[in-house]
């Protein structure tokens, strides 16, 4: 194995932004036809190192080599000559415009000035056959969901002749059967002789599609790792530097009396078309609801719409008894429940404020934080020092600004504040989204710990690792409906699986 | 994928939607046209004639005689029909396409109406107010063309009226000192367009150095070179310029070869000034150039997402400095029409706002050239109407006449296209790490 040349050398390279050493002092090797994992913590420096591979950054010590020889590589421009293809972690598509000119952008094929689309349009249908990256080269990229976003950046790359392939966190934005597809697609690209480098904190996947992994820390190499002799234990480790507790520990739910009732509820998306399409469920006391689905499934809109901040088209919902049907946010806050939205920047922070003020977003108009009209800055200051501690939150400085926190602490100020009130209805969506191993365990840990206390829990998640490891009850959203709703003990990762892809009869064994 | 595949069953709730609230203001149009018919003497009539010049030496290729009341009568509750018929939501397709076609005829119909109610009981040269229309369009649509080579870069060019200005003065300066010289007229106007087109090019790129170089804040920067060409073009004029007569020399006309001989537009479209001819150039350059072009695509991708841009290799400050700077030219080319096409003349502040109205058509347009042209030709045909009518003397308000075209505008935006969305990086400037 180890025997196949190395394509791509990194040798000491070392990149410093102001305050932060982001990469130091990195070695790593990858070989010809094998896949490498880099595994490593939000802000670890994985994106940085690709970036400097790639280009976009310079590095400040070290140097690159590309098939032995060292290379000087001053832009994007650069690495794609060397045959160095990367799919950004945030996807770096034109959404006006379709398929084709994407893929083709940068490197046209014109004649004369002018485009001969037809040309590129061909060589899109080439690959798609040849690596079995089923996409419509004449959609907009707009219209496209994000799995095949992702084969467009993926076509991108083999457009222009990579057969060195960076994947920052392809798997984040995937569902469970995308993921499949993707590695279908990475065993087609290797057995064509491209290399390449999959980044992920999804430890699972690291280990099965990789030849070697790379774990980063803090910036710098914490360790090698032969994926055959590893574990999801052992790399989360040293991914973390100290011991995680992976499996969420939680004892039986006791679950009391009803809490959440939601009846036919029919919601609008932004577009005033039906998202969420006659929903009916219940969530008791001291049990967590997991609501699994893929993105787009009416989610979002069910959240939106129980939280206050989307208008219901008809049915009701009532929260301890109590009709709250169009009702606004503060009422609905006030009724006893947090909320964890989905989108922590836009709806969760006030990313200017400081961390302090964030804190008391639901309650400084409260006697405990003004009086009359004015806010009482000590207590909310007195008030943040103590969460923080709690919450864990770092830096544990309260008057930083909240947009200056990394996401794993920006989503523990949420958590902090939210589950500090005195709530008895949990909303939480997507709650661990796009975090780190051991910010993970954390909000777990937490949101355990409210059920406990006798909160019901409503979890929102795409993540089915997640749905499984929390939820006492499995709601499955499809297309608008709840198709199915399963206790826990007879939801297991393939059928829920099926019913995210909208399979609704119980499909027996085989069916994967 | 998406929820929207799914039909979706209809519920027995009122719903308001654009096609519903158009509707209604056809409704209440209608019921105005209607009353307002009623109040003209029903002898009334207006002719429709297609002279080739207003002052009528040719003869009359056909005039068209419209009973005033009548018209309006028959129009106003034709307005009224439609508009009930498309308050209903019908099932089948067949009621459905009779409606919306009846909702199209409303549309076209809509300016003629216009044009016969201003004219209530006269003669009105339907030839010459196109052509009135086109030739006031020209600065409009140039402008707007300039703003969509900016902008479309991700670049905003508020600074067009600035860049007009400038060229306005700078071209008629030339012009006048080179009249002092032997060169000939047509050599002398030629440089002064020339001098006219790099002025304006010479302001973008003040306007690069400051947004793009220095990441002023493009609306800044833009005001700048907006206050900046106010006073230093009033500065020239005062110093250089007082002397000259107004009048002067203008552009010449140009006869296009065969079009010219076309009976009617012959003389009133294809016998016209160079400027004029350079609005249709533009129109299709622009066109081209950003939707056939490879230039054009990687100025999309740059005013739209340049990280994206960026990661395939292409350099976005240059992209944009170069759009920048074309944007600045075309700019200039519409100043030079107001002092050396249309007037001969250059006065304080004379492009009166231009450049702001020429940045509406082109966001009506939706930053694309074709739709920019003919937002611009609205624009145009509201300024000809408020001319004619304000020499034929209506007993209408000219104003509100005036202010149809606009009203048209926005109903068709609000109703039929939508929310326009503008390249989404405009306005951001490009830091790479
Ligand atoms: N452009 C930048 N400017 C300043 N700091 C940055 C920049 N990009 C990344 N960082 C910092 O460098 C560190 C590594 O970030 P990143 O490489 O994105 O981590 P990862 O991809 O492993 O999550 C983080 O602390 C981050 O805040
Ligand atoms: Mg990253």
């Amino acid at each position: 194995m180890t025997t196949a040349p190395p394509v791509l050398e990194v040798r000491g390279i070392t990149k410093r932004f102001p305050g932060v050493l982001a990469n130091d002092n990195i070695n790593l090797t990858l070989r010809k036809g094998q896949v490498l994992g880099l595994l490593g913590e939000n802000g670890a420096g994985k994106s940085t190192l690709m970036n400097l591979i790639y280009g976009l950054y310079k590095p400040d010590e070290g140097e690159i080599l590309v098939n032995g020889e060292p290379v000087e590589i001053a832009g994007s421009k650069d690495a794609i000559e060397l045959g160095i293809g990367m799919v950004h972690q945030h996807f770096q598509l034109v959404d006006v415009l379709t398929v084709t000119e994407n893929v083709m952008l940068g490197n046209e094929a014109v004649s004369g000035p002018f485009l001969r689309r037809d040309r590129a349009r061909a060589e899109i249908q080439q690959l798609s056959r040849e690596y079995g990256l089923d996409v419509d080269p004449d959609a907009l990229i707009s219209d496209l969901p994000v799995g095949i976003q992702q084969r467009v950046e993926i076509i991108k790359a083999l457009y222009r002749h990579a057969d060195i392939l960076i994947l920052d966190e392809p798997t984040a934005v995937l569902t469970p059967q995308e993921t499949r597809g993707l590695f279908k697609i990475m065993r087609a690209l290797l057995d064509k002789g491209v290399s390449i480098i999959f980044i992920s904190h999804k430890l699972k996947e690291v280990l099965e599609i990789c030849d070697e992994v790379v774990v980063l820390r803090r910036g710098a190499v914490a360790g090698h790792a032969d994926p055959k002799e590893s574990t999801e234990q052992s790399l989360a480790s040293l991914m973390v530097g100290r011991d995680v507790i992976l499996e969420v520990e939680k004892a039986t739910a006791t679950p009391g009396d009803e809490i959440l009732n939601v009846l036919n509820l029919r919601v609008n998306d932004d577009r005033g078309l039906p998202a969420v399409e006659g929903v009916s469920f219940t969530v008791h006391r001291g049990e967590i609801l997991g609501l699994a689905g893929v993105q787009g499934n009416g989610q979002t809109e069910l959240v939106e719409a129980l939280t206050g901040m989307r208008p219901v088209e008809s049915g009701r919902f009532f929260i301890k008894g109590v009709d709250l049907t169009g009702a606004s946010p503060r009422k609905v806050t006030e009724r006893g429940v947090g909320h964890v939205p989905e989108d922590r920047q836009r709806d969760g922070l006030v990313s200017s404020f400081t961390v302090m003020h964030n804190l008391v977003l639901c309650t400084y108009y409260q006697a405990a934080f003004s009086q009359s009209i004015v806010v009482d800055d000590r207590a909310i200051a007195e008030n943040a020092r103590q969460l923080v501690q709690q919450y864990d939150v770092r830096p544990p400085i309260i008057n930083n600004i909240a947009g200056g926190l990394s996401g794993g602490n920006q989503q523990k100020v949420i958590v902090a504040r939210e589950f500090s009130r005195d709530t008895e209805l949990l909303i939480a969506a997507q709650p661990t989204r796009g975090l780190d191993v051991g910010s993970i365990e954390f909000i777990h840990k937490q949101i355990i710990r409210m059920r406990d206390e006798g909160d019901g829990v409503l979890l929102v998640s795409s993540e089915l690792d997640e749905i499984l490891s929390l939820a006492d009850r499995v709601a499955v959203m499809f297309e608008g409906e709840i198709i199915d709703i399963l206790p826990i003990e007879e939801a297991d990762r393939d059928t829920v699986g099926l019913r995210m892809a909208g399979v609704r009869e119980a499909a027996q064994d085989g069916a994967t | 994928m998406t929820a929207t595949s799914k039909p979706k069953t209809r519920r027995p709730s009122i719903r308001i939607t654009r096609r519903r609230i158009i509707a209604l203001l056809l409704i209440l149009l209608g019921l105005f046209i209607f009353v307002e018919a009623g109040t003209l003497d029903s002898e009334l009539v207006t002719t429709l004639t297609f002279e080739s010049t207003s002052l009528g030496e040719e003869p009359t290729v056909g005039n068209i005689p419209v009973p005033t009341s009548p018209y309006l009568v028959v129009i106003g509750l034709l307005f009224i029909v439609s508009g009930g018929l498309n308050l209903v939501e019908w099932q089948e397709s067949r009621p459905r396409g009779i409606s919306l076609a009846l909702l199209a005829i409303c549309g076209l119909l809509f300016i003629p109406t216009v044009i016969i109610a201003a004219a209530a009981g006269n003669e009105t040269n339907l030839t010459t107010i196109v052509a009135e229309s086109l030739r006031l369009a020209t600065p409009l649509a140039i402008g707007a063309f300039a703003g969509i080579w900016c902008e479309r870069a991700g670049v905003v060019n508020i600074a067009i009226e600035g860049m007009m200005l400038f060229a306005a003065c700078f071209g008629f300066t030339t012009l006048f000192f080179l009249r002092a010289t032997p060169l000939p007229l047509e050599t002398a106007q030629l440089l002064a367009v020339i001098i006219a087109v790099l002025a304006g090019g010479l302001i973008a790129l003040l306007h690069g150095w400051l947004s793009i170089t220095f990441r002023t804040d493009q609306i800044v920067s833009g005001t700048v070179i907006n206050i900046l060409a106010v006073g230093v073009t009033s500065f020239v004029r005062r110093e250089y310029l007082l002397s000259t007569e107004a009048g002067a020399a203008k552009l010449g006309n140009i006869a296009i070869p065969i079009l010219s001989d076309l009976p009617v537009i012959g003389e009133a479209i294809f016998t016209n000034q160079p400027i004029f001819f350079m609005m249709f150039v533009m129109l299709a350059f622009t066109h081209i150039v950003m939707f056939y072009t490879r230039w054009g695509l990687r100025t999309r991708a740059v005013g739209e997402h340049p990280h994206a841009a960026d990661t395939l290799g292409i350099n976005v400050n240059r992209t944009r400095w170069t759009n920048v700077f074309i944007s600045g030219m075309i700019a200039g080319l519409a100043g030079a029409w107001f002092s050396l096409e249309a007037t001969g003349s250059f006065n304080d502040g004379m492009t009166r706002g231009a450049g702001f109205i020429a940045l509406a058509a082109m966001i009506f347009g939706k930053w694309t050239p074709i739709g920019a042209f003919g937002a611009a030709l609205l624009f145009g045909f509201s300024d000809s109407l408020g001319i004619r009518l304000q020499m034929v003397g209506v007993g209408f308000p000219v104003q509100f006449l005036q202010m149809v075209p606009y009203a048209v505008t926005l109903v068709v935006l609000a109703g039929f296209i939508g929310r326009a969305s503008p390249p989404k990086a405009v306005g951001q400037p490009y830091v790479k790490e």
